[in-house]
């Protein structure tokens, strides 16, 4: 039902040196109930690489990434960057990263909070370079409790950058910048990248990591639904739906019609997310004749990538 | 000297928090005036023939100094509720050496509300030795080590919210425990204030007005909580920043 880079994981493994997640899995209690976050996940990355980590809010990717950074330890699983624990690369000052969450400190000036962390690391950039690659010279000298949402982030990337780091780790990185904002960022990323630096950006945008990505890590709900190139990806994404009424249909059944990748029952409703529709509605009225109100769409490439996702259903709620 | 970059942008961001700046230092500075002013001619303060101007400015520096050092607490919190505490977790800088600059920053606030508090005691009149003002200012300064640890853990445990009216209520029960506004000589709070590392800031100040200094009991209690509240401090420290 998903393509899953197994072979690929294989390789790399063998090559090491990338990062490598193995079985990883990460709950959290809130309340009485624990969030099952990550679920199992393997996933390698080879050095070079620029992969996205596509996915909707609570996908799971901000837990992933915070285990890839060594700021939560997995439950089960381990986490491996250029062949150490997470710990030991970020001592070595070897990952630059973006996070999601937080904001600045405040009382410093844009310069001086670069200035002040750059003197944390072992081999730090140029600051006045740095300030120039990440836009934020323009402002450099206001106050940081001052700048816009677009101006932190830009900040926040000058942060990731100064550690003139091996691996760049980017929690969705261009979250309150406008459109011009958000292209200068990338062209700024690409070029990094192009310097033969390992990126892993997370992102709720099909078009940024089918734009910025070697590779798309596709998440939902704590596990990856499929990795591959985005030509790839997309390909899946822009597939068609089986829309049907049909009471009690049993999920698994539905999953193993052919031409099906994956199967929502909501309800009465039916949704088949098929690579090969027509064979998939043959299949099913073959198997189950009581199915009615069909309808087939070619989903657009933002709702099939939200059903692929699983989210499908609360869209269709 | 690189790390001389980064406490120099603590002292910066120290200054330029005119909140901040103004709780550590300028409090206990008003206070004195409010309470010493008045009382500059008086120099046989309760017949223990001690003039106030001098009381109250040692009362006020063992005062003064525990309230700049666990002000860095209120900036811990502030700090960690802004999550920047994973950002710095994502660079080289360790648990001992964060709390190595905070502590330290902590340290400078004191020398400068010190300071500011012996320059406003000598417009009142105050005259001591120079043993006297160091013995003093060393003692003050080795008393506040368990305080630093104190601040450290609850700016890790206490939210930014709470933590000002937290605070508040420490500082005055700590205060009031260990002596700084008046002496207690017995019963069961005077044993509890020995137990205190308050009562041994008080005591170390008192070096002014003649006092023994601390004594094995004194370095002992203050040892004490510094091995205590290192240790918990730490273990804050790093069940915080699990997640936050």
């Amino acid at each position: 039902m998903a393509v899953r880079a197994g072979t690929l994981a294989e390789t790399v493994a063998a090559a090491g040196r990338g990062i490598e997640l193995r079985g990883l899995a990460k709950a959290y209690r809130a309340g009485d109930s624990v969030v099952q976050a990550v679920r199992g996940i393997d996933v390698s990355i080879e050095p070079r690489e620029t992969v996205a980590l596509l996915g909707p809010n609570g996908a799971g990717k901000s837990t992933t990434i915070d285990m890839i950074l060594g700021l939560t330890l997995p439950d089960e699983g381990a986490v491996s960057v250029f062949g150490e624990k997470p710990s030991a690369v970020v001592a070595a000052g070897r990952i630059g990263a973006m996070l999601q969450t937080g904001s600045l400190l405040r009382d410093l000036t844009a310069r001086e909070l670069v200035e002040m962390m750059a003197a944390l690391f072992p081999r730090p950039l140029d600051v006045d370079e740095v300030l120039h690659v990440s836009g934020v010279a323009a402002f450099a000298d206001q106050l940081t409790q001052k700048l816009s949402g677009g101006q932190s982030q830009r900040v926040r990337f000058a942060l990731a950058l100064v550690p003139d780091p091996e691996l760049l780790v980017l929690d969705e990185p261009t979250v309150g910048m406008d459109v011009e904002g958000r292209r200068a960022f990338w062209t700024t990323m690409r070029g990094y990248a192009a310097e033969g630096r390992t990126v892993l950006f997370a992102t709720h945008y099909l078009e940024e990591a089918d734009a910025y990505a070697d590779r798309i890590v596709l998440m939902a709900r704590g596990a990856v639904v499929a990795d591959g190139p985005p030509t790839e990806i997309k390909a899946m994404v822009g597939s068609r739906t089986i829309r049907a009424t049909l009471p009690l249909a049993p999920k698994n059944e539905l999953e193993r019609l052919p031409g099906v990748m994956r199967a929502e029952v909501h309800g009465d409703t039916v949704i088949l997310v098929c690579s090969d529709s027509d064979q998939a509605i043959r299949a099913l009225l073959a198997r189950f004749p009581a199915a009615r109100d069909i309808e087939i769409a070619g989903a657009g490439l933002e709702q099939a990538f939200l059903q692929l996702t699983g989210e499908g259903r609360q869209a269709a709620a | 000297m690189r790390r001389f970059v980064y406490i120099r942008c603590e002292l910066l961001r120290t200054i330029r928090n005119r909140r901040y700046a103004l709780a550590a230092l300028g409090f206990p500075i008003v206070l004195y005036f409010l309470i010493a002013g008045p009382n500059k001619g008086e120099h046989d303060l309760g017949g223990s023939g001690l003039s106030a101007p001098l009381y109250y400015m040692v009362g006020l520096a063992s005062f003064g100094a525990m309230n700049a050092m666990l002000s860095v607490a209120g900036r811990i919190a502030t700090e960690r509720t802004a999550g920047w505490n994973r950002q710095l977790r994502l660079t080289p800088l360790t648990a001992r050496d964060y709390f190595r600059i905070k502590i330290l920053t902590g340290y400078l606030t004191v020398l400068a509300a010190l300071a500011l508090l012996f320059l406003a005691g000598t417009t009142l009149g105050v005259r001591l030795g120079a043993r006297d003002w160091l013995v003093m200012t060393g003692l003050i300064l080795v008393g506040l080590v368990p305080f630093g640890a104190l601040a450290v853990l609850l700016g890790h445990v206490i939210t930014a919210d709470a933590i000002g009216p937290a605070m508040g209520g420490l500082v005055a029960l700590l205060a009031v425990l260990g002596g700084v506004w008046f002496p207690i000589t017995g019963g069961a709070l005077y044993d509890i204030g020995r137990a205190l590392p308050s009562y041994w800031l008080v005591q170390a100040s008192h070096v002014a007005l003649g006092g023994q200094g601390w004594g094995r009991t004194g370095w002992l209690v203050v040892a004490g909580w510094t091995i205590v509240l290192g240790a918990l401090a730490r273990r804050a420290y790093r069940r915080d920043t699990a997640r936050v």
